[in-house]
């Protein structure tokens, strides 16, 4: 790569980052300073905001309850996602190609649609303010994608290894834990990958659903506008801490996910 | 364990893949399967190995029927043309897995995957996966999966297919090696007749998924009992004149006579087919019941050290396979001597009417 390239690609880079830089900056300013002046960086460096969110328990619980449901959500999704995905990739049946399509419908129509139906249907079954109401209420938009971008990986494996592993004396669930499930890990590391960030960053279904018990922390950071104000530097180190399982899951999975990319349905 | 099918058909919507297929096999035989493409090999071991059920008829294993019986239960194994292997185990995992399943002790695990590897010269890579190996490497491994757990059935779907040239010869000597002294049923799906006559054994022909004939090899190459069976078990393909019997004389195509030779003298007067194998037809006369046949070359096929020449005559073309390379003009004139003794004659109905029996 010679020298100009690289110029303007790390000018790009740059300008991604400024959002977050700027985000990362706020965190550690105090709230006067925020609101003083452009400074661009902190000038009493404080660590104050993130001990606020750490030592409140309205803000850490917010953290919990959305890694609680989202990886709940991941659970449920995979377990749902793989056996459907097998069937769609190895057997034909009544309608397989249609239903296969119209799986991904339910992708099409936006989240608020579904408000307030499930909202309604899980005040009456108690479901309410719990996390598997949450974690259920996602899993309309990411089993479908699971199912769909498994199906791609799945199809990618020979029939012919499940028929050897027949042969070989295997029963069925031996063979799809044991042969079937680390062939296709690096879909199933896709697909977790995007369960959990659909999840992670779902706004309105997560608020409406929840109110106390399992309230998420994207909702917990709509909700700082107090008399007082606006607390800023809260807010920004609140937003710093949502970005970092994200990135943390990003770094697990990058590998696996430039191949799913290459190989799958992604 | 011999395996007998009782008139099996499989029909998948409205298409028949086999057709009313009836065959037995003795254990400790070695068995052929020749058809071209979609002629139904594949489906006929998918049959047997019980990966598909019949529509109709019923497999007999030692008399016991097992129609229904899941391939789990079975004691059969299968190499497919594909390099099938689990990639993420590795060569030893991958043939140690069946014995695995069925609870083999360790040791003895131990010492059969060592024992078969070294017969197939792979014990050198038991530590690597199957991607890391070369193709020939890797369906040794699907091999030694499949010879590992001593089953009464072992089948091979065109294994050598997407093997080069020097592979495949080498593994088909080992494969009739290692069946030796074996007393499994072993059987063999090629598309290519020169294969089957190398392994011997018995052959058994398909044709859009009916059963030609079946019988030892070299039986059925030299007396196929219909005009179907001589054009199949043939490469290149027998050649056919149509011809004529009447008043002591044959006229081919109306058009060459030769007198009713010694062999020939059996047959009644009437319309028959003649088949001449390619190889039998020569460049100079050998003997003195030679028919002489004048052409032209439409095109001489050179192919390592043979010559595969197409001779057209106004009313038919006989293609010759000749030993060395021969190199002819196209439309260059040509003379071709068919040795009348060598003669197949099939009837109207297409069966056969008498086959070449000297030996010379």
């Amino acid at each position: 790569m010679n020298a100009r390239k690289l110029v303007v690609l790390l000018a790009y880079v740059l300008f991604l980052l400024v959002p977050i830089y700027w985000l990362l900056n706020m965190s550690f300013k105090s709230n006067t300073e925020i609101l003083g002046g452009l400074t661009f960086w902190p000038q009493q460096f404080t660590l104050d905001n993130y001990r606020v969110i750490f030592t409140d328990r309205s803000w850490y619980s917010g953290y919990l309850n959305s890694l609680y449901y989202v990886c709940l959500n991941t659970v449920i999704s995979l377990c749902v996602a793989l056996p459907a995905a097998y069937a769609f990739s190895r057997y034909r049946f009544l309608g397989d190609k249609h239903l296969f399509f119209w799986l991904l419908t339910n992708r099409m129509a936006p989240p608020a649609v579904f408000l307030l139906p499930f909202f309604q249907l899980y005040s009456s079954i108690g479901l309410f303010d719990t996390h598997l109401a949450v974690a259920l209420a996602h899993c309309l938009f990411n089993v479908p994608l699971a199912v769909w971008i498994l199906e791609g990986f799945m199809s990618g494996v020979p029939k012919e290894i499940d028929e050897t592993a027949y042969i070989d004396g295997y029963s069925f669930p031996k063979f799809f834990l044991r042969l079937f499930l680390p062939l296709i890990r690096s879909g199933i590391g896709v697909t977790a990958f995007f369960c959990f960030m659909f999840s992670w960053v779902e706004l309105l279904l997560a608020r409406t659903l929840t109110s106390v018990d399992a309230k998420p922390i994207v909702s917990v950071m709509t909700r700082t506008v107090s008399a007082s104000g606006i607390d800023w530097g809260v807010l920004a180190a609140a937003g710093v801490l949502t970005i970092l399982p994200g990135v943390l899951v990003i770094w697990f999975v990058r590998n696996h996910v430039a191949k799913g990319f290459a190989l799958g349905r992604v | 364990m011999s395996l007998t099918l009782e008139h099996v058909s499989r029909v998948v919507d409205n298409e028949v893949y086999i057709d009313d297929a009836c065959l037995t096999f003795e254990p400790g035989s070695f068995n052929v399967l020749i058809g071209r493409t979609l002629s139904g090999k594949t489906s006929l071991m998918r049959l047997m190995a019980g990966l598909d059920k019949p529509t109709r008829g019923r497999l007999l294993m030692n008399g016991v029927d097992v129609t229904g019986v899941p391939v789990r239960k079975r004691n059969v194994s299968m190499v497919y043309q594909q390099f099938i292997n689990y990639p993420t185990l590795t060569v030893f995992d991958n043939i140690a897995s069946p014995l695995r399943q069925a609870g083999v002790a360790k040791g003895e695990i131990e010492r059969k995957v060592r024992e078969t590897a070294e017969m197939l010269h792979i014990e050198g890579f038991l530590g690597r996966y199957p991607l890391e190996l070369s193709g020939g490497q890797q369906q040794r491994t699907a091999m030694a999966r499949a010879l590992v757990k001593d089953a009464d059935l072992v089948l091979f779907d065109e294994p050598l297919v997407n093997l080069d040239y020097k592979l495949r010869e080498e593994l088909r000597q080992e494969m009739r090696e290692l069946f030796k002294t074996r007393r499994t049923i072993a059987i063999y799906a090629t598309t290519e007749p020169n294969e089957a006559l190398a392994l011997g054994g018995t052959a058994t022909i398909l044709h859009e998924g009916r059963v030609i004939q079946s019988g030892p090899t070299t039986e059925v190459y030299q007396r196929p009992q219909q005009v179907l069976a001589a054009e199949l078990f043939s490469e290149p393909p027998i050649n056919l004149i149509d011809g004529r019997i009447a008043d002591g004389e044959v006229a081919l195509e109306d058009d060459l006579h030769f007198a009713l030779n010694a062999d020939l003298a059996g047959l009644g007067e009437g319309a028959y087919r003649f088949g001449v194998r390619p190889s039998h037809i020569g460049l100079v006369p050998s003997n003195d019941d030679d028919l002489e046949v004048s052409g032209v070359v439409e095109l001489a096929e050179i192919s390592g050290s043979e010559t595969f020449l197409h001779v057209r005559n106004g009313r038919f073309s006989l293609v010759l396979h000749l030993q060395g390379v021969h190199d002819y003009p196209v439309d260059s004139p040509i003379r071709v001597y068919i040795p009348t003794h060598k003669l197949f004659a099939f009837d109207a109905q297409g069966r056969l009417a008498q086959a070449p029996s000297r030996r010379y």
